[in-house]
């Protein structure tokens, strides 16, 4: 290091020391107590702030049915601007299905051996490799859709492209396993050993222990784990931005198979974050009223508010799931 | 294990067909379990091994530390580097302080009440909410509410946001670890709440919140959905190796964004030198991701108490 650099350094680091005892035991604490509810005063912000940005359009434009129900999306179109979000509805819930598809039965089976039947160094092996799984940056999955997952799905299926609700479902699968597998461990151990030894003493298997015992008692806490599991397949974004070929289609119809994983969609994360950039953001005109062309910016905030509702509420129903366990 | 079963031992305790056949589904159970948890790890593996390999005739020093050429088709990475170490910087310089103090919060001050549980729901909904979502807070907030325009620091503060639950439940843990029975000796020598804490509980913590801050380091690093909007640049002319090319108010270039705009964005790319951007993103972050699990494990083999 330069000398000059690590002066300044010592210097600085001196200088954050000599303010830490100069501030009386009253400001710090009352700095911790602000800090303590910072998280609380973040969530209420990023609700406020998009409420903010999308309010206009609530106002001006939005009519609920239109909204959730039709699929025709036309925020540019000179004449007929529509606002529909049923094709990206379809789009986020069927790779979600698709992922949990995946995530859930793998998850869950490497949560249960990892937990009950593997020794102390291959759990250890194994939660640091699940830990860099959940560790690749989620551009990263994307790229990996698209440049690895899109010629093989086109050599193995013959589908016309390979960016599709499949790939974008097994992306976002292995990016939720990690999620899963960690809360689901904690709940399978927060079971009592009490309840092993019991079940042994009767003289159960390990296996029969884990099926008719342990996974019945931690019930609550697994499930809460496949909750959050969907709430990150729900809210992955760049991975299916480049995964899921981004067209306005819905992978559902009544003609057999009833679900088409091969069909191209789009998401309600991966609208918001192509789009956002080429909405223009316009001011209000002197009147106070915006013209329709500032609609497509404020109702990708209107998405944004639908999106933070949905992971809101995973998230409140898995705490209480977690919540009721602790209790009992 | 019947083989070695006395022919004398009482009829009791002899293995019936009723237990070989429920060890024999344990076995099957454990094997396909295990199974089950090498297949998600392969993919891992795998994937990581083909990137490297893709990567391979890109991947030099001078890759890292050129500036992009041709419209972005030859040369390094260099401005996409700095630029995301300097949003990983300045997020860190909101996010560590605000959440170290929030995890002491939570472990020292906070009681069994409802107005925990929400400060604890809060944090798990921070974490849990989309990052796209955290990209629009991040525009409406910073970008146009605070007036930073697209900026190294709108960006920094989303992701400072956006990662706070990491060094949050980093904190709580490690102070969770310290004993109580120090804090208690601590306080019977006269010492105050705060005096207690910083002389006694931090010292004995700081390496587990040091485990904190370096996850965040790696989740900053990779975020994209984030950035993109509030401070990320497809490309800005720098000064090859230079450290200090932007200045907070600027929008800057970032190794996510880089990935997606020239995988995207950008025809004519060639594969090496998309697969080494990827490389250097997944070396970055697991570098940092080692670290914090390497400190990790060494603090749990000497812990003095």
């Amino acid at each position: 290091m330069v000398p000059a650099m690590r002066t300044r350094a010592i210097a600085a680091l001196r200088f954050l020391r000599r303010m830490l005892h100069a501030m009386s035991e009253r400001t710090i604490v009352s700095l911790i107590y602000l800090c303590g509810v910072s998280a609380i005063i973040f969530v209420f912000g990023i609700f406020f702030f998009i409420f903010r940005e999308g309010a206009p359009f609530l106002r001006d434009r939005f009519d609920a049915g239109e909204f959730f129900l039709t699929a025709q999306w036309f925020p540019t179109s000179e004449t007929n601007k529509r606002y529909g979000i049923l094709a990206m509805i379809a789009g986020t819930g069927s790779v979600t299905i698709l992922a949990m598809l995946v995530a859930v039965p793998f998850g869950l089976g490497s949560a249960v051996f990892i937990a009950e039947f593997c020794g102390r160094t291959m759990k250890e092996v194994l939660k640091i490799m699940v830990e860099f799984l959940a560790a690749v940056p989620s551009v990263v999955w994307g790229f990996i859709g698209l440049k690895v997952m899109n010629p093989l799905i086109i050599q193995l299926t013959g589908a016309p492209t390979g960016l599709n609700t499949l790939n974008a479902g097994i992306v976002v699968g292995l990016m939720s396993v990690p999620i899963i597998v960690s809360i689901a461990e904690d709940a399978i151990r927060a079971v009592p050993d009490a309840y092993r030894e019991a079940a042994e003493a009767l003289g159960a298997t390990r296996w029969q222990t884990i099926r008719r015992v342990i996974l019945p008692a931690a019930k609550s806490g697994l499930l809460a784990a496949v909750l959050l599991g969907v709430g990150r397949a729900i809210g992955e974004t760049m991975a299916v931005l480049m995964a899921t070929g981004h067209a306005d289609n819905i992978p559902f119809d009544g003609t057999f198979p009833f679900f088409h994983p091969l069909t191209s969609v789009r998401t309600l994360t991966a609208t918001i974050a192509s789009e956002l950039g080429e909405a223009p953001h316009l001011d209000p005109g002197p009147d106070g009223v915006y013209s329709p062309d500032a609609h497509h910016y404020q109702v990708l905030f209107v998405i944004g508010i639908v999106l933070f509702a949905i992971t809101f509420a995973i998230n409140l129903i898995a705490d209480l799931i977690v919540r009721g366990i602790r209790k009992k | 294990m019947s083989a070695q079963a006395p022919a004398t031992a009482p009829a009791m305790f002899a293995e019936t067909e009723f237990t070989r056949r429920k060890l024999r589904a344990q076995r099957r159970a454990a094997r396909v379990l295990g199974l089950m948890a090498v297949a998600i790890l392969i993919p891992l593996v795998t994937l990581l091994a083909y990137l490297v390999v893709k990567a391979a005739p890109a991947l030099s020093w001078s890759f890292l530390t050129d500036v992009p050429r041709a419209g972005m088709r030859e040369g390094g990475l260099w401005p996409a580097l700095i630029g995301t170490v300097y949003l990983v910087v300045f997020s860190l310089m909101a996010a560590a302080p605000i959440g170290v103090m929030a995890g002491i919060y939570l472990n020292e001050f906070a009681r069994e009440n409802w107005f925990t549980r929400a400060v604890n729901l809060a944090v798990v909904n921070l974490a849990g909410v989309p990052s796209i979502v955290h990209a629009l807070f991040g525009v409406g907030a910073f970008v146009l509410f605070a007036n930073l325009g697209r900026s190294v620091l709108a960006a920094s503060l989303t992701l400072a946001i956006m990662t706070l639950p990491v060094i949050i439940a980093a904190t709580k843990e490690a102070l969770a670890a310290v004993p109580r029975a120090f804090r208690e000796a601590c306080w019977n020598l006269g010492a105050s709440r705060w005096q207690t804490i910083r002389t006694i509980v931090l010292p004995n913590s700081i390496s587990g919140i040091l485990t904190g801050v370096i996850l965040e380091v790696c989740r900053a690093a990779g975020e994209c959905a984030p950035i993109m909007y509030t401070g990320a640049i497809f490309y800005k002319s720098i000064k090859e190796g230079s450290l200090f090319p932007y200045s907070p108010t600027e929008q800057c270039m970032a190794l996510s964004y880089h990935l997606h705009t020239i995988s995207t964005q950008v025809p004519g790319v060639p594969d090496s030198m998309l697969y080494g951007t990827a490389v250097v993103l997944v070396g970055f972050v697991l570098v940092f991701n080692s670290a914090a699990i390497s400190l990790r494990v060494y603090l749990r083999t000497r812990k003095k108490w």
